[in-house]
């Protein structure tokens, strides 16, 4: 009696559909039928070509050629565009191999019911499973494939990158070929003189920023949401409302606008010190005062934000808290120390965490307002405010170093991505999430 | 008890000073750029904060000049704005759906993978974007950005909206399972209408996106007719260098005007979405 089922596995392991037919479920096997010829017409045409891209790269360059005398251009591998051509190939295979062996798995589930003598499923039927009992499968399809194209298959291609040669000037197609060359990116990143200097150079930065910029706005949002909560301060709503302003206009706006108040020469900024009799100061054009710029500016942008966080967290606080501390005489800093403080600490430290990774890739803060300069001449590339993110920017957009960017990358998520993991592997949400129902 | 008064009027008084310095540094620039669009001349330079004559010639060459295309842009960036936040909405609420209600094989591991995928530097994979928005002759079309920014907005999204769902009761559900209403019927008669806050939260985080983003815009838009506001306005500033401030100043306000409408609308909504996500910890 094993054999009905054995025979409806074996025919859709032969050609998709095959065992939905065999187990009388025709509308089904049909519709995987044509996946199959749809599939298999493509992989022809395809699959042979993407894994020789994707092992060689291409083999010959565009190049001339003396055709009748005259030198022709014949177009060549771009090994760019087959590398990612490729790599679509095989994510499409990756998803008809997933099909397939749903499909088998099906055939074969379909047999043993029919073996116990009960009927298989009508169409109308299926349908109506699929949408009962893999109703979160069916409803996630479409969002997957979406990420899958537009965001796994970039990243995947992009690490692959930092262990090419992809960098102008020598490997640059179409004129030139791009190989494989394993961890030498890496090793010139972090070991080579006149990369690694920059490299720890910019990333000390970064993380002097990400440090400075998270604690300036989140105690700067944390000082302003006591002041205005304090018991006494009227009108509440209305320096709520003032204060948020600054982060309902948009960052590209306040940090180009920014630029221009901050302007060495004619922004206000420096007129305003005139006035007081003071020299101006240059603000974005020296190293020092370019990182004392975006630090005060990103606050500017920032501190709203935390101040809403907080204010919210401090009506949370119960009241018979600051009670018993008066009952014990507590002093107003104390009540702050010991209850208000450990409290808004305790309920904020996964978004604290969060505005650190954040702020290790706040790209726009300083790409819109320094753009990374002033100008380091140690530096390969890179400005004395440029972080690794506007970094990586550079060297692609610019400079066309390709692998280097993508090594770089590689790091920043590295880092980016082990605290965000930590943070959420820690929270309630993710270890008692059932416990709210 | 008169020293107590005493300290009590010397720490409000301390306090409304300093309220008063933060809320001028908070509107200052704000003001200062509203002020300078109504400017007349082009110079960043100015004697006092308020003009002393107010002209809307700029507002009228931003949108008549033929140099800049300011209305076109900004007809593109509604369309671009408007269609991947519906589109990415949608999607956004299909996984969250999909991950709050059902339990299933891998969840964990999914939810994991979301994370880490939206933590990966954006540009990073925009190469491969361009490479791939190639391939299907894309390039410089507002389908390509509606894709993308539609495509990731599950990435942003899902873990806000999915901590939101998570607090609809389930008894709910059930109720209505017990009524013999389909998942779907469920989804569209109990979870929407009930989550109509949470929508309108990522509706306008979703169109603020499109609507300022530049550096991906800047990276697929090559014709000036194609141009969102956010890559005219980058542009005005790195050409320009200042010569024409009061011009960037009236696009800037005209930029900033549908995300503080949309703003005052739904500054409520907008705290309760911040402490939610706070609170989750």
């Amino acid at each position: 009696m094993q054999r009905h089922r054995t025979r409806a596995a074996i025919l859709s392991t032969l050609f998709m559909g095959l065992g939905q037919i065999y187990n009388r479920q025709f509308i089904k096997g049909i519709i995987f039928l044509a996946v199959e010829a749809f599939s298999v017409y493509y992989f022809i045409g395809n699959l042979g070509r993407a894994i020789w891209g994707i092992t060689s790269l291409g083999d010959a360059a565009s190049h001339f050629e003396k055709v009748k005398g005259i030198s022709k251009l014949i177009p060549g591998d771009h090994s760019i565009y087959i590398l990612i051509q490729s790599l679509i190939t095989l994510l499409v295979l990756i998803v008809f191999l997933i099909a397939w062996s749903m499909n088998i798995r099906d055939a074969y589930k379909t047999g043993v019911e029919l073996e116990a003598g009960l009927q298989s499923n009508t169409f109308k039927q299926t349908v109506r499973y699929i949408l009962d009992y893999k109703f979160a499968q069916s409803f996630l399809i479409l969002p997957s494939i979406g990420i899958l194209f537009f965001t796994v298959m970039p990243i995947i291609f992009m690490i692959m990158l930092a262990f090419t040669n992809y960098a102008a000037p020598n490997h640059l197609p179409p004129a030139k070929l791009v190989d494989w060359v394993g961890f030498e990116t890496f090793r010139n990143l972090l070991v080579l003189k006149t990369w690694s200097h920059t490299f720890y150079g910019v990333l000390t930065w970064t993380i002097i920023w990400a440090v400075l910029s998270t604690v300036t706005t989140y105690f700067g949002g944390l000082l302003v949401a006591l002041l205005i909560s304090q018991r006494g301060i009227r009108f509440k709503g209305m320096w709520r409302v003032i204060l948020i302003v600054p982060y309902a206009v948009p960052q590209l706006i306040s940090l180009l606008l920014m630029r221009n108040l901050f302007n060495g020469q004619f922004g206000p900024i420096n007129q305003y010190l005139g006035y007081f009799g003071m020299g101006g100061l240059p603000w974005l054009t020296d190293p020092f005062w370019a990182k004392v710029t975006v630090i005060v500016v990103n606050m500017w942008v920032g501190i709203p934000v935390s101040m809403l966080l907080i204010m919210g967290v401090l009506t949370t606080i119960p009241r018979d808290m600051y009670e018993a501390a008066e009952v014990d005489g507590a002093t107003a800093y104390q009540k702050f120390r010991i209850v208000t403080l450990p409290m808004i600490l305790f309920s904020t430290a996964p978004t604290l965490i969060m505005q650190f990774a954040g702020n290790i890739n706040n790209f726009n803060a300083i790409f819109l307002l320094t753009g990374g300069n002033p100008v380091n001449g140690n530096y390969q590339y890179a400005g004395s405010t440029d972080l690794l993110v506007t970094w990586l920017y550079k060297l692609t957009l610019d400079q066309n170093k390709n692998n280097m960017a993508s090594a770089i990358g590689i790091i920043i998520f590295l880092i980016v991505a082990s605290f965000s993991l930590y943070n959420y592997r820690r929270t309630k949400s993710f270890k008692e999430e059932d416990m709210i129902q | 008890m008169s020293g107590r008064k005493i300290g009590n009027f010397v720490r409000l008084t301390a306090s409304y000073i300093v309220l008063i310095a933060l809320s001028i540094a908070a509107l200052y620039p704000a003001v200062w750029i509203l002020m300078a669009s109504f400017r007349p001349g082009k110079s960043l330079y100015s004697k006092t904060l308020i003009p002393e004559q107010f002209t809307l010639a700029h507002y009228t060459e931003l949108f008549t000049s033929p140099v800049y295309m300011f209305g076109t842009w900004y007809a593109n960036t509604f369309k671009i704005a408007i269609s991947s936040m519906l589109i990415g909405v949608v999607l956004t609420l299909l996984t969250s759906y999909a991950v709050s209600r059902f339990r299933f094989k891998a969840r964990k591991t999914a939810l994991s993978i979301v994370l880490i995928l939206g933590m990966f530097p954006g540009f990073m994979s925009m190469i491969a974007i361009y490479l791939l928005l190639k391939e299907f002759h894309l390039l410089d079309t507002h389908m390509a950005l509606i894709l993308v920014y539609a495509a990731g907005a599950p990435l942003m999204g899902t873990f806000i909206a999915k901590g939101y769902l998570d607090t609809i009761p389930r008894s709910l559900d059930e109720a209505a399972r017990i009524d013999g209403a389909s998942n779907f019927g469920i989804f569209m008669k109990i979870i929407l209408p009930l989550s109509r806050p949470m929508i309108t939260y990522m509706a306008l985080t979703q169109f603020v996106g499109p609507w300022v983003d530049f550096i991906f815009a800047k990276l697929i838009l090559r014709t000036k007719e194609n141009w969102t506001v956010a890559v005219g306005m980058w542009d005005m500033v790195n050409t320009m260098q200042n010569s024409n401030f009061t011009l960037f100043a009236a696009g800037a306000v005209m930029i900033s005007i549908p995300i503080m409408i949309l703003f005052a609308f739904l500054q409520r909504l907008l705290v309760d979405g911040l402490t939610a996500g706070a609170s989750k910890g």
